[in-house]
């Protein structure tokens, strides 16, 4: 057990774990944020996806002890209202349907969109070939990422 | 049921539903013979049978209750939205609460089959319009005027002359004491707001803020964590386990056996219980087990086929026959045969099985999960536990994808057990490798098909032999390997060609692995066999696949429809680039009707997906852009299943084991499939979550073919390779 204090979503938390705790588990069952989500535990799905200074990461296959000192944004921190641009894409355009992977996905489209503002189909198939979804939404995520790019 | 007083009784069924408010309150009564009725809560007697589905306070809260899961096909938006549509409200003006499994609620509360829209479709408008006239009702008597001249718009009752209005929470008290109408008049589908109109689904910004609560995102106080291990060799005997290393681990609390209950089977299990779930996880991993597999670790998929392959040379039990068919093929011009293989496959829903259970001493119990089936789940754990089925509070979560492995509660009972044991509220999570390879799987169907063309180009005899093993004989101990199973037979009994002599017939096989239904269950791999086999007559006819189809489709069929629009929107007929092919393919089954033009091209050795266009055929749509979704999702499901892994065996042990292994379609392998909607607004409405699958295998394989002439009969196949 070690002390970490983690920097999540603009908030400090100091908590007492395992150091080789995989990040995820510490969001979601330490920080009390659920948002996050496990799928496969070995980096394969994406929707434990967060970003760790700017780079989405998959959560679930890095140790608390790497975050630390290091600024973690979880979907719970990207906008107060869920009017961040991406959300408002995927609302307008309805992507989710079970929904459960859609925190990651919306994790990697905000970082796709951070590096590259006006990214071609191409691109986007590139930066979000990581994230799963087996309720198949993929060609909505396609088209909610060029939405939210025209909102940004 | 104990006497109750009626106030007593009222409160207990308050509380049930999750509603502390009064006022106005209605809801079916299930209990009658003839069918539900419309009845309201402060029916003398009835209480306990009624499924409430609407409440509105004095306070002017409106809650409607949506009995059906959401698990992404749009339950939460379509049930409300069927209630709301009669009820004169917007969605945005309700609170929608999902109910809990209370078998006082109700039966209707499963997800399956496609059938929420169209098994509730009139019985849920009818309650919204009983309320909404009982509203009326209520205002017109408050202001003492005729009914006739009253309306309801937004969640107001409008004396129309006056221009007077009160809100529904002024009127919920009277309007609770008003007649309840058996037969309330429906709305005029043209005065519809909600009912074919897309869009506004509201579980979709919880969904894209992190704010849905799933299963997997349960926390109650003082909760401990499971990490559950069964024998790699699936039913395997425990014979003994070590955990000594086990309970040093930092974090662990304890070790416990229980049983994985799944259909008739009930597996040996050891979990490992930790203050959180890595712990409970690292625990397991030093857990030593030993198991007596009784044979079960011969089992290997590909001696496993080879006996399927075998069995396809006997005779089968006959499901239906219509004309002769031994004579007919045998007098037949041209005569093909062909044999088409298909894999098991999972379900891999991305929210891992899990459940967190609280067990009150000495006979209550609180469970907290994704479930498609509420109604069961309550029903198998009170069985269980031998405790009363009002004893078992369900809190029902957003399920993180279905598709039928939430069809089971495999992964509820062992934690009720738990929870029991320990005397701690536990949350069980597996592993995506125990998602894995532990099933239940979708099972494989292997099919022999012979055809019979006549000289002038026309099918007239047809036999589908299917060879597989049973999901039924897994989950029903009376299941008769002696009778035809006909979910295995799906679809092509009555398949929609005009072939006077077909005959069709099944050939048990067992397999003694957990199997159940997935997403369009058998259709998924009996219209790859037919509606390939069906274009292989085609070819050895010299026709055109669309047009041998259309010439042999049962006319005025829907399926003639769907042909004919899918002709239409994919240009059918026009040249096509060099190295492109069309495949096309409809298949229909209980739970509706779709077809499919794919368009592929050549490339290298295999193809690449250039175009799917997909045709649904629904009668009325509730919410098309919905029903545009599942079919949009469908797809990928569908080509997940013709060119990934699929499971397999080898020593009783499943090869696949996560995502990097039992690969699912990727962003960049899938194209836009463009939907079309077939509505002729008719009272026949058919289901929109499962159609979408079946007919797109075999429309990727004929348009491979017509691309290549490389004739796809086993699925998977590795689309960049076809041979």
């Amino acid at each position: 057990m070690a002390s970490f204090k983690l920097n999540i979503n603009n908030k400090q938390y100091d908590l007492d774990v395992d150091e080789q705790m995989p990040l995820l588990w510490v969001i979601r069952d330490f920080a009390g944020l659920t948002g996050t989500k496990f799928g496969c535990g070995i980096a394969q799905c994406g929707a434990c996806t967060i970003h760790l200074d700017g780079s989405p990461t998959r959560s679930c296959s890095i140790p608390v002890s790497v975050a630390a000192g290091k600024k973690i944004t979880t979907i719970e921190g990207i906008s107060e209202k869920t009017d961040h641009a991406v959300q408002k894409a995927w609302i307008e355009l309805q992507v989710p349907q079970c929904g459960y992977c859609q925190s990651g996905q919306i994790m990697s489209a905000i970082a796709l969109l951070t590096t590259n503002p006006k990214p071609t189909d191409a691109d986007i198939d590139t930066a979000m070939q990581g994230n799963l979804c087996r309720c198949g939404t993929y060609q909505r995520i396609r088209k909610a990422i060029h939405r939210a790019a025209e909102l940004i | 049921m104990q006497q109750m007083h009626p106030s007593l009784k009222r409160r207990r069924f308050l509380q049930l539903a999750g509603i502390t408010g009064t006022g106005f309150f209605l809801g079916l009564n299930t209990g009658c013979k003839s069918g539900p009725e419309i009845a309201a809560v402060s029916a003398p007697g009835k209480l306990f049978e009624i499924t409430p589905y609407i409440n509105i306070e004095t306070s002017g809260v409106i809650t409607i209750f949506n009995t059906k899961p959401e698990v992404g096909q749009g339950t939460w938006q379509s049930v409300p939205g069927l209630i709301a549509e009669e009820l004169e409200v917007s969605l945005d003006q309700v609170v929608i609460k999902q109910t809990g499994g209370q078998s006082q609620f109700g039966n209707a509360q499963s997800v399956g089959g496609s059938s929420s829209v169209r098994g509730e479709f009139f019985t849920l408008r009818k309650v919204g319009a009983a309320a909404r006239e009982m509203l009326i009702g209520a205002a017109a008597q408050q202001w003492q005027v005729p009914v006739e001249e009253c309306y309801a718009e937004n969640a107001f009752v409008i004396h129309k002359p006056s221009g007077k209005k009160l809100g529904y929470g002024a009127l919920a008290e009277t309007a609770a004491k008003m007649k309840v109408p058996a037969e309330p008049k429906l709305k005029d589908p043209k005065d519809f707001r909600i009912i074919g109109k897309s869009g506004g689904r509201p579980d979709i910004p919880l969904k894209s803020s992190g704010q849905a609560k799933f299963g997997l995102d349960v926390s109650v106080p003082g909760m401990v964590y499971a990490s559950i291990e069964r024998s790699p060799v699936i039913g395997s005997k425990l014979i003994k386990f070590d955990d000594a290393d086990t309970r040093k681990m930092k974090g662990v609390l304890d070790v416990v056996t229980c049983k994985r209950i799944v259909g008739i089977f009930r597996h040996d299990s050891v979990a490992v219980i930790g203050e959180n779930y890595w712990a409970a996880l690292q625990g397991r991993k030093k857990l030593k087990t030993e198991w007596n597999h009784e044979g079960r670790d011969k089992l290997n998929s590909s001696d496993y086929a080879a006996g399927l392959r075998k069995l396809a040379a006997k005779k089968g039990l006959t499901d239906i026959t219509h004309g002769s068919f031994e004579k007919e093929y045998a007098g037949a011009a041209k005569k093909l045969e062909a044999l088409y293989e298909t894999p098991l496959v999972s379900h891999s829903p991305i929210e891992p099985m899990n459940c967190v259970v609280r067990w009150n001493a000495p006979d209550q119990v609180e469970i907290w999960t994704s479930t498609q089936i509420p109604g069961d789940l309550v029903k198998e754990v009170a069985k269980e536990q031998s405790i009363p089925e009002a004893n078992v509070h369900l809190h029902t979560m957003f399920n993180g994808g279905g598709f039928g492995r939430r069809l089971i509660n495999d992964y509820v009972t062992d934690v009720v057990e738990l929870s029991k044991k320990t005397g701690k509220p536990v949350k069980a999570i597996w592993t995506r490798e125990d998602d894995t390879r532990l099933g239940p799987f979708r099972p494989m169907t292997f099919s022999a098909l012979k055809g019979g063309i006549s000289a002038d180009g026309r099918p007239v005899a047809l036999e589908h032999k299917v060879i597989s093993p049973s999901i039924d004989a897994g989950l029903y101990p009376n299941f008769d390997p002696k009778k035809v199973d006909k979910t295995m037979m799906e679809g092509i009994a009555d398949q929609k060609y005009e072939i006077p002599n077909l005959q069709t017939s099944f050939v048990y096989s067992p397999l003694d692995i957990p199997l159940l239904y997935w997403r369009a269950v058998t259709s998924t791999t009996l219209a790859f066999s037919h509606e390939c086999f069906i274009d292989e007559m085609a070819v050895a006819a010299g026709k055109d696949p669309m047009a041998f189809r259309l010439d042999n489709i049962k006319k005025g069929s829907s399926a003639e429809k769907i042909l004919n629009k899918l002709k239409e929107v994919s240009n059918w007929g026009q040249p096509l680039p060099e190295g492109h092919g069309l495949g096309v393919a409809q298949f229909e089954f209980f739970a509706g009707h779709c077809g499919y033009v794919v368009e592929v091209s050549k490339k290298g050795t295999g193809v690449q997906l250039e175009k799917i266009i997909a045709v649904i055929d629904m009668g009325t749509v509730v919410n098309p852009d919905t029903v545009k979704a599942q079919v949009e999702g469908a797809a990928v499901m569908a080509l997940t299943a013709a060119i990934k892994n699929g499971i397999t065996f080898e020593n009783g042990q499943t090869v696949q084991t996560n995502f990097h292994n039992n690969p699912l379609v990727r962003i960049n392998e899938m194209p836009a499939v463009d939907v079309h909607i077939l509505a002729d607004g008719g009272e026949i409405i058919k289901g929109a979550g499962e159609p979408g699958l079946p007919p797109f295998a075999p429309a990727l394989c004929n348009a491979v073919f017509a691309a290549t002439g490389k004739r796809i009969r086993k699925l998977p196949f590795d689309i960049n390779n076809v041979g």
